[in-house]
């Protein structure tokens, strides 16, 4: 328990630190100015969603092996987290896109797959609501899970050849491609904090589970007494 | 090699439970029909734009028609619980899911076949040119449907609101599939047809992603 605390203490004011570096630390873009700080958070945040959805596949994986419920547990807790940063992804996309493309959304490979992505880990979580029996519920969901995460690269690379008729964007080129230093430390500080943060989360998220498991098993014993 | 003979047998099976009702093709082609004929009233191209749109809505439409077609797949075995009986007398379950695929495949493509003449004359583009390399891609389409469908409507069948759910977790999966085949037959459609050998051999790697995945996981799809 006290463990959690502190690290939910860390994540918060890791979040905190990356904020203060991406307003005040980091030096501002000469062409997109001000809008281009929504990066630090836009792109971390995505790294984040990814990190999660791998947590997912690999309970799932670890699952359908093991059948320990400990793993459907991390399964869930991933999809869930992911999808919260891949929200905040499709939210804050739109909000730099526009002032500097003109528009809110394009059909670009990232984009797309990003929300192809969240579609179908909304589905899984559907998915989890639609089945009672919770050993059902756990090994179904994480063979859809499993299906879901072999797509991602399918989804992206079909996007990639066939549908953007674009070049690449001028930033999306990478973090890495030709970032001053100071931006750089920034970005991967920003990655870190909020690496930690969706850690912290997942934490929170699985211990929430096992007392909802916990709680249903003791219904369950009171019921057939 | 049994698991061929196995498939075999149940390939036998399953196109004789559909041929002797006929229903799930017949609702098909006459959900398909309308599905194209909706698409036209709703945007009523003009020939230069239904080539450009017109192998995006068959797609589509393709990807609608079978994720109803594909429903019944594991559902018709729940009433007289013939799953189980199937799970004992095959040794690998993967032959049930090779059979199933197999025949939804062919479902599919027949439905495909009589569906592409009307589809021809509504939207006024000449298919015969490409027809055998239209055909391939309708072939590696389908197939991809087909395998992540059966996969999918075997979790389906086991959860409540099985109807909406396998659309659900179907046609997000199969955006790839629509993209590609989409692009592919735009191309071979066009006024200066080309073969996009890159998007059919994307297709092809899907269609084998897929059944690798299903090959590993099928024993876990079927539990009980």
């Amino acid at each position: 328990m006290t463990k959690r605390v502190i690290l939910a203490a860390v994540a918060i004011l890791l979040v905190i630190a990356s904020a203060y570096a991406s307003f005040y630390i980091a030096p501002t873009e000469r062409t997109m100015g001000v809008i281009q700080r929504i990066f630090y958070f836009h792109v971390a945040s995505a790294w984040a969603g990814f990190s999660a959805f791998l947590i997912c596949f690999v309970g799932n994986l670890f699952y359908v092996w093991k059948r320990k419920q400990q793993y459907d547990w991390l399964g869930v807790s991933g999809a869930e987290v992911g999808l919260a940063f891949t929200t905040v992804v499709l939210i804050t996309g739109p909000i730099w896109a526009h002032p500097v493309w003109g528009i809110w959304w394009t059909w670009d490979a990232r984009l797309t797959s990003t929300f192809v992505l969240w579609l179908l880990y909304v589905s899984y979580l559907l998915l989890r609501t639609l089945v009672e029996e919770p050993d059902r519920r756990a090994l179904l969901s994480s063979l859809f899970g499993i299906f879901a995460f072999i797509d991602v690269p399918l989804v992206f690379g079909a996007i990639r050849w066939w549908r953007t008729q674009h070049p690449q964007p001028v930033i999306m080129g990478g973090p890495g491609s030709g970032l001053d230093p100071t931006m750089k430390a920034v970005f991967f500080f920003s990655a870190f904090a909020m690496h930690v943060l969706m850690v912290s989360l997942i934490v929170e998220r699985y211990a929430l589970e096992k007392m909802q498991t916990e709680a249903d098993f003791l219904a369950r014993e009171v019921e057939v007494q | 090699m049994s698991l061929l003979s196995n498939t075999a047998v149940l390939l036998g099976k399953e196109l004789r439970t559909e041929f002797r009702s006929r229903e799930l093709l017949t609702t098909t082609v006459v959900f398909i029909l309308v599905v194209l004929i909706l698409f036209s009233f709703a945007i009523s191209p003009t020939s230069e734009e239904s080539r450009e749109f017109g192998p995006g809505l068959l797609w589509l439409a393709i990807l609608f028609a079978a994720s109803l077609m594909l429903q019944p797949c594991f559902l018709r075995e729940q009433s007289n619980d013939t799953l189980s009986s199937l799970r004992l007398a095959v040794s690998d379950p993967f032959s049930i899911f090779l059979a199933k695929l197999a025949a939804n495949t062919l479902f599919l493509l027949v439905t495909e076949v009589l569906m592409l003449p009307l589809f021809a004359v509504f939207y006024n583009i000449p298919i015969l040119p490409e027809l055998h390399y239209l055909l391939l891609v309708l072939f590696l389409g389908s197939l991809g449907i087909s395998i992540a469908g059966t996969a999918l409507s075997a979790i389906s069948a086991q959860a409540r609101m099985r109807e909406l759910l396998l659309p659900l977790l179907l046609l997000p999966l199969l955006t790839p599939v629509l993209v590609v085949s989409a692009t592919v037959s735009v191309a071979l459609l066009d006024r200066q047809p080309i073969v996009q050998w890159k998007g059919i051999a994307f297709l092809g790697v899907f269609d084998l992603v897929f059944l690798t995945a299903l090959w590993l996981f099928s024993e876990y799809l079927l539990e009980e």
